[in-house]
Order: structure tokens, then C-alpha cells, then sequence
């Protein structure tokens, strides 16, 4: 009898096939590759320059590079990490691809405006490395006038276009997600049963929304004034370079918080699925969201204590810095609970979000001590605050994106990476990581000024662990680059659920169809039912979509 | 998006939800360029605190006539592009080509205007820059106005000639019959963005025209 | 969202008509000495009102869902404390007179 062979089951990788299919997708899972592609290439550019910034740091003479140069490299890595793989990271791979599924929607409110994005990052990220190329900016990813307005003679005007280009992505990622959330949930799908990873993100997008246009207009107006002399920021007219400042960090301190939120969207989602639990306190993570969202932008001044800022308003900021803090214990607090009887695996994503955990405390009280006037009097513009914003972005951030990856993979790849490199490269990274920016803090005490490039001799030792961690971070980068690729070929073939995780997106398969559900799903639980047996929505032809 | 009564985008479930997505949507792009203004008025307020003398002394020097004009075509305009929301709404589509059409044409009066004026303010010498023309104690702060009436009016003006391609495209849409009474979502969103960009110049006329008239 | 509700030409009119007296009348206000910054107080007050009328009639705003009014007023609010935090630090930079030795 003739055997029956199966066609291969559709879904959103093979259902077309060529470059068009791609670079014209309004598929939200493929643009969350074509965005996944482009943060990693940023990334790598980033960390080359910081590569080269952590060899030069190895002897305390500028030996390397000359002090121009230097001024750029750490310009360059700021902006390329910051602008290019940080704010964008989370949200536009992990949020694109994740958020319709798991409220029931077959995709974004916009999907062309989706697809848009993308281009306009793209277009803003190449635009800003040609300013790079064609030599690059010095003034440091800060931007301060009246150096970069007026008196710097790099790429300034050029760079800037480009990263004010790449906010109108952001922009536009933060209208799609809330209007999505807002309007396209699936039935049953209330607010507080949606995903905190969702509501992350949805905290996210608002500072995306109001943060983003105020740093895109000041760039501009650096702009105007390096191509048409506009005097706004020029002291000899009377301009006050305080009101860049202001301006400048009334976006970029929000636009942390847009760097770590969706990372701890990630980590509620892991830290549940990895201990078989719910979240401890749902509501108060998901309000700490919001919270922190609104929080982020009553505190900007805390980057002016020493710059000529009224003492009065530092008071004032300062107040308030210490509490954003508090919606972030909350988190911690509430995370940590969840672990507490646990039923704890170690896999990769786990080893992420417990790393996350340990180094965002550290991260986070750092930041409070600086929020302190007379500490920070002490401490501000030296390898302190570098430490500090670094256990943050890299030891929080990049750890929580790294663990979604992980954790998701499956999902969208449908293949299993392999686990014991994966936790292998974890813990490289955890220990590479601590190795390099530990001893910063102690230098940053003991007085060593960021961005410069020579130091007393007396600081080699600390720059010497910093740069070795630095290379073992290197490593620890580059070990998921190459099997996770090594794994869309060779990887075990996943299920729809490999991780028996609770969520919609393990209620479809792996890889997920183009429209994600074949029936729109009711939703008639609690997210994260961990312990209800056989807890999923219902699908109204009796059936999950497929197996 | 497609005419047909109730016909919708494949995201989404039924056309409510669709016209309820656009709509928030288009108020949530509304609320960035309120925050992207914002900035330059904040500039201004910060400024005007420092030097109030020298902001009424440069803010005579801009024609109040043509100003007030210019203000009073920017609200016609406002009317008319209600009108062809109304219209729109009603489905009647000669009436919402013809209001488009005037909404399009006062916006151009405007823009007309508009260059008028920064022509004249080049032949006065009052371009920021190394040309600027004025002396005297107050030079330096009235450069620093005329550098936010150039930036402020400019990128209102940017927002308009962006408005006349919106209107220019719901023209063409409207000839070829796309709206109706169920399905008039993109003129509606598009209204929107129109009277925002009259909102804006509503700001802008007493604080770059109207600070110092009471001093003269 | 705006649920299809038509307004009457009429009162589109008459917001029109409400719009130009108070555009001519804070052209006129403001060759009048009020004293102070109460000229600059009336002139934002006015342009206020008119901002109010084409929101609310215009744009339908009085018409609409509750979660339309709260985008609003958080983006007015938003630049509420952009203004607000920074003019804390740029009114009060006078105050504290250093001693000088």
C-alpha cells in the first residue's frame, strides 16, 4: 500500500520563501528577525568599539590611540549600544514577536507601520555608522553644548540625523504595541490576565511615546545651530547651556527605563516558568511598571547635581530618584517571593533571570547612593557611574534579552538550542561580566575619571581585571551567536511546549502559523495558572489550534 | 483598508475595532508632537524668563498684521476641515472634495504668507546667524528669539506642507469614491492632525507676535 | 473613540465665529498695559480657550471615549512637567547667595 507522506506543516518561516518575502513581510514574527538581525550586528559593532576602548585602558599612558580618538571610540560605543541595540533590543525582537500572541491577536493594529520601523532603524543605525566610517563624533553620546553645537569639529549634525532618524522607530513601536493592547485583545483576555511581559511593555511604549519626541527635537536643534547657526544653545548670545541639558535628559534618564522595563517583563515570564509558579503580587509588578514609567520622568536632574543646576531643583531631583527606586524593589521583592518554594530548575533562561536579579539589585542601589548629593558631589563623572549604569544595561538588560532569547527560541525557531553550552555560556558571561565592572566601582571611589584614556599608574591593576573580564565577556557573547545559528540546522526538533510553560504563545506551535490562532482563543484564567492541571484557553472548535 | 461597507484589515476582528485602533492611534501620534513642540517651548519660556526686554524688543519687529491674518486663515481652515469630516460622515462627496480643496487652498494662503514674511525678515537682516543685523546689549538675546521664531514657525511650517500631502492623497481617495458613510476613518484621523497643526500656531501667535506690543 | 457623531454646521459656525473675536481680541489686549505679566497671563489664556474649542468641537473631544480624554491629558500633562522641573531649576538658581570669604 502506498505509504502517505505528510506535506510539511505551514507556518510563518516556509509559508514564503526569497528576499521579498522578507524585506515586504508585515508578518510581526518575521520582522522580529529582521529586527533580531539588526540589534545583533549593532551589538557586535558596539563591543568592538568598547573592545578597543578596554585594550587602550590596559596601560595607564594613551599608547593605543591618540586622545581624539579615544573621545570618539567611547562616543561611538555609547551611541551604537544605547541608540542601535539597547532601547530597541527587547521590544522590537521579543515584544514584536510575542506580544499579538499573547493576547490572542493575529498580529499588530499596524502591521505596515510595523514593517516601517524596522526600515526606519535600519535606515538610522547605517546612517549613523557612515557618520562613523567618514570619522565619527567626540563629544560623547551625551552630546553637551555648547562643545557639540558649536565648537566640536566632528560629525556631529550627521550623526545626530541619524539617531533622530532611528527615534522615529521607537516612536512608532510604542504607538503600535499600546494601541494593540488597547484594542486587539482576545476575548476573556482582561488587563490584569494579561502576561507581565505585556504590561512591560505596554509601560514601555509610553515612555517610548513621550520621552522620544523631546530628545529628537533637541538633537535638532543642535542641528540648526551646527548648519544654520541658530544661537540657541551659544553662551555668547546669552544661551544657557543648562537648557540642552534639561532638554537631553528629560528623554535619556526615561529612556533607561525603557532599556530595562521589557527586560523585566522577561524575567517575571522566566522566573514563573522556571520555578512552577505564579508571579508573586501580580498586581503590584504590573502597577510597578506603570510606576516606574511615570516615575522615570520626574528625576532627569540627577545628571546635573554638578553642572550649575540650582541646588534647590537638585534637592528636588534628588527626592524623587530615591523614589524610583521603590517600584523596582517592588520587583525584586515580588520575584524573589516567587522563588521562595519553588519547584527551581537551572536552565539557561533561569541562570539569566537569577544573574539578573543578583546584578540588578547591585545596579540598582548604586543608583540610589548617586541619586545621594554629597555622594555623588564625590563620585559623578568618574568609573562609579560607569559601573553603576553597566550592571544595569549589561548585567540586567543584556542578561534578561539573552534569557528571552533562550526561552523563546524554541518557539520561534521550533528547534531546542543545546542546553549545556547554553548554561555554559551563562555563567561565562556572569563571571566575565562581574570581572570587568567590579573593579570599576572601586575606581570610580578611588577618583578615576570616565573617558579619559591616560590614568595615574596606581589604577593599572583594576583596569587590568576590567579588560581581562572584558575578554572573557567576549566569549561568553560569542558562544550563543554560534549555536544558536549551529541550531536552526542541528537543534532538536521542539514541541509545541518544551518548557510546559503557561501562556498562549506554548498554546500554538512551534514555529506558530502565520496568523498565529486558528481560532481566536477565550481566555478564561489567570495568567501564569502554574499547578492547575491542563490550564489553557479554550478554542472554540473544542481543540487547541494544532499539536 | 478597502470601501466595501464592512470590510477590514485582516488583523483586525470587525471595522469598529479597526476605526477604534486608527483613532487612538492618530491621538497617540498627536501626543509626540505635542512633546515634540513642547521642547521648543520650553526653550522659549526659559529664554523669555531670562530676557524679557530683548523678547518684546525682537518680537515688535514681526509684522502683527500679517500674523493675526495668518491666524485667522489657519482657523478658517480648521472650519472647513471639520466640514469635510462632516461631510465625510454624511457621504457626501462633492461636498468633501470641495472642503478638502478649500481646507488645501487656505493652507497654502498660509504658507504663502508665511514666506512672505521670512523673506522680508532676510532683507531685514534679522536671519540668525553671522548676517544678523542687530547691535547693542539686547543683540545677542534677540538673536536667540529670532533663532526660535525661525525653528518654532519652520517646523510648524514642515507640519503644514506635510498636511497638504495628506489632504492632497484624501483628494484623491475622495474622486475615486473610497469613503462613505461606513468607511470615513482616514479623513476623520486626518482632521485630526489638521486642527492639531492649527492648535499649534494658536501658541505660537501671542508668544512670538504678542510680547511686547504693550511696551511699544 | 468618536462614535460617528455629526455635529451641526451651525455650531461649527459658531465655534468658528467664537475663534476669530478671540483671535482679534488678544491682537487687540495686547497694545494694552495690564501691569506686570498679566498681559502674558491673558494672552495664554485666550489662546487656552481657543485651543479648548478646537479640541473639544473640532476634534469631536467632547464626543468621545474617556480613554481618548486620558491620551490628552497626558500629553498636556507630560509637557506640564518638562516645563515645571526645569524652570524649578531655572527661577530658583539666584537663591541660594554664596558666601564669599
Amino acid at each position: 500500500m502506498n505509504a502517505v507522506i505528510a506535506a510539511p506543516r505551514r507556518h510563518y518561516l516556509n509559508v514564503n520563501y526569497g528576499l521579498k518575502s522578507w524585506l515586504l513581510t508585515t508578518d510581526h514574527k518575521r520582522i522580529a528577525w529582521l529586527y533580531l538581525i539588526g540589534v545583533t550586528f549593532f551589538f557586535f559593532i558596539g563591543g568592538f568599539f568598547a573592545t578597543l576602548i578596554r585594550l587602550e585602558l590596559l596601560t595607564p599612558q594613551g599608547d593605543l590611540v591618540q586622545a581624539e580618538t579615544y573621545n570618539k571610540l567611547f562616543t561611538m560605543h555609547g551611541v551604537t549600544m544605547i541608540f542601535f541595540f539597547l532601547i530597541p533590543s527587547i521590544p522590537a525582537v521579543l515584544g514584536n514577536f510575542l506580544i499579538p500572541i499573547m493576547i490572542g491577536a493575529r498580529d499588530l493594529a499596524f502591521p505596515r507601520l510595523n514593517l516601517a520601523s524596522w526600515y526606519i532603524y535600519m535606515l538610522g543605525g547605517l546612517f549613523t555608522l557612515a557618520a562613523a566610517a567618514a570619522g565619527g563624533v567626540d563629544t560623547g553620546w551625551t552630546f553637551y553644548t555648547p562643545y557639540s553645537s558649536i565648537y566640536s569639529n566632528t560629525h556631529v549634525a550627521l550623526t545626530v540625523v541619524g539617531i533622530f532618524v532611528t527615534g522615529f522607530s521607537s516612536i512608532l513601536t510604542g504607538l503600535n504595541f499600546i494601541v494593540t493592547v488597547h484594542t486587539m485583545r482576545a476575548p476573556g483576555m482582561t488587563w490584569f490576565r494579561l502576561p507581565l511581559f505585556v504590561w512591560a511593555h505596554y509601560a514601555t511604549s509610553i515612555i517610548f511615546i513621550l520621552g522620544t519626541p523631546v530628545i529628537a527635537i533637541t538633537l535638532t536643534l543642535v542641528a540648526l545651530e551646527r548648519l544654520f547657526h541658530l544661537g540657541i544653545f551659544n553662551p555668547e548670545l546669552g544661551g544657557d547651556p543648562l537648557l540642552f541639558q534639561h532638554l537631553f535628559w528629560f528623554y535619556s534618564h526615561p529612556a533607561v527605563y525603557i532599556m530595562i522595563l521589557p527586560g523585566m517583563g522577561v524575567i517575571s515570564e522566566l522566573i514563573a516558568c522556571f520555578s512552577r509558579k505564579r508571579v508573586f503580587g501580580y498586581s503590584f509588578v504590573a502597577f510597578s511598571s506603570l510606576g516606574i514609567a511615570v516615575l522615570s520622568f520626574l528625576v532627569w536632574g540627577h545628571h546635573m547635581f554638578v553642572s550649575g543646576q540650582s541646588v534647590y531643583a537638585s534637592m528636588i531631583f534628588s527626592l524623587l530618584s530615591m523614589l524610583v527606586a521603590i517600584p523596582s524593589a517592588i520587583k525584586v521583592f515580588n520575584w524573589t517571593a516567587t522563588l521562595y518554594k519553588g519547584s527551581i530548575s537551572f536552565d539557561a533562561p533561569m541562570l539569566y533571570s537569577l544573574g539578573f536579579i543578583g546584578l540588578f539589585t547591585i545596579g540598582g542601589l548604586t543608583g540610589v547612593f548617586l541619586a545621594s548629593l554629597g555622594v555623588d558631589v564625590h563620585v559623578h563623572d568618574t568609573y562609579f557611574v560607569i559601573a553603576h549604569f553597566h550592571y544595569i544595561m549589561v548585567g540586567s538588560a543584556v542578561m534578561a534579552y539573552l534569557g528571552g532569547i533562550h526561552f523563546w527560541w524554541p518557539k520561534m525557531t521550533g528547534r531546542k538550542y543545546p542546553e549545556p553550552l547554553a548554561r555554559l555560556a551563562a555563567i561565562i558571561i556572569f563571571l566575565g561580566f562581574n570581572l570587568t565592572f567590579f573593579p570599576q566601582f572601586v575606581l570610580g571611589y578611588l577618583g578615576m575619571p570616565r573617558r579619559y584614556h591616560v590614568y595615574p599608574p596606581e589604577f593599572q591593576v583594576l583596569n587590568v581585571m576590567s579588560s581581562a573580564g572584558a575578554s572573557i565577556l567576549a566569549v561568553g557573547y560569542l558562544l550563543p551567536l554560534i549555536y544558536l545559528i549551529w541550531s536552526l540546522r542541528y537543534g532538536a526538533v521542539a514541541g509545541m511546549n518544551p518548557w510546559k510553560a503557561k501562556g498562549l504563545e506554548w498554546e500554538i506551535p512551534s514555529p506558530p502559523p502565520t496568523d498565529n490562532f486558528e481560532t481566536t482563543p477565550l481566555v478564561t484564567q489567570e495568567a501564569y495558572a502554574y499547578g492547575v492541571a491542563d490550564a489553557q484557553a479554550v478554542y472554540p472548535s473544542g481543540e487547541p489550534a494544532n499539536v | 483598508m478597502s470601501d466595501s461597507n464592512l470590510a477590514h484589515a485582516h488583523q483586525f476582528d470587525d471595522a469598529a475595532q479597526q476605526h477604534e485602533a486608527s483613532w487612538l492611534g492618530m491621538w497617540i501620534f498627536l501626543g509626540t508632537e505635542i512633546m515634540f513642540f513642547g521642547g521648543m517651548f520650553l526653550g522659549y519660556t526659559v529664554y523669555r524668563g531670562d530676557y524679557p526686554a530683548a523678547f518684546a524688543d525682537a518680537s515688535n519687529r514681526l509684522d502683527i498684521t500679517l500674523g493675526t491674518i495668518n491666524t485667522a486663515v489657519l482657523i478658517l481652515s480648521s472650519f472647513t476641515m471639520a466640514l469635510a469630516v462632516r461631510s465625510a460622515q454624511l457621504g457626501a462627496r462633492r461636498p468633501l472634495i470641495a472642503c478638502l480643496g478649500l481646507t488645501m487652498a487656505l493652507g497654502a494662503v498660509f504658507l504663502g504668507i508665511k514666506f512672505t514674511e521670512y523673506y522680508q525678515k532676510f532683507v531685514e537682516h534679522l536671519v540668525p546667524g553671522g548676517g544678523f543685523g542687530l547691535s547693542g546689549p539686547l543683540a545677542g538675546a534677540e538673536q536667540i528669539f529670532f533663532s526660535f521664531y525661525f525653528a518654532m514657525t519652520g517646523m510648524h511650517a514642515l507640519h503644514m506642507i506635510i498636511g497638504l500631502g495628506l489632504l492632497t492623497a484624501l483628494i484623491v481617495k475622495a474622486r475615486r469614491g473610497r469613503f462613505s458613510v461606513a468607511y470615513n476613518t482616514p479623513v476623520e484621523v486626518i482632521g485630526l492632525y489638521w486642527h492639531f497643526v492649527d492648535i499649534v500656531w494658536i501658541f505660537l501667535f501671542p508668544l512670538l507676535y504678542l510680547v511686547g506690543r504693550h511696551l511699544q | 473613540m468618536s462614535a460617528g457623531h455629526v455635529v451641526s454646521v451651525k455650531l461649527y459656525a459658531a465655534i468658528f465665529g467664537t475663534l476669530l473675536v478671540l483671535t482679534l481680541a488678544t491682537a487687540g489686549a495686547a497694545f494694552i498695559d495690564l501691569g506686570g505679566s498679566l498681559n502674558a497671563i491673558l494672552a495664554l489664556l485666550i489662546a487656552g480657550a481657543k485651543a479648548l474649542l478646537v479640541i473639544l468641537f473640532f476634534m469631536h473631544v467632547l464626543y468621545s471615549s474617556r480613554l481618548t480624554w486620558v491620551f490628552i491629558g497626558a500629553g498636556f500633562f507630560w509637557l506640564l512637567i518638562l516645563l515645571a522641573l526645569t524652570l524649578a531649576d531655572v527661577l530658583s538658581r539666584g537663591w541660594l547667595q554664596a558666601a564669599v570669604g
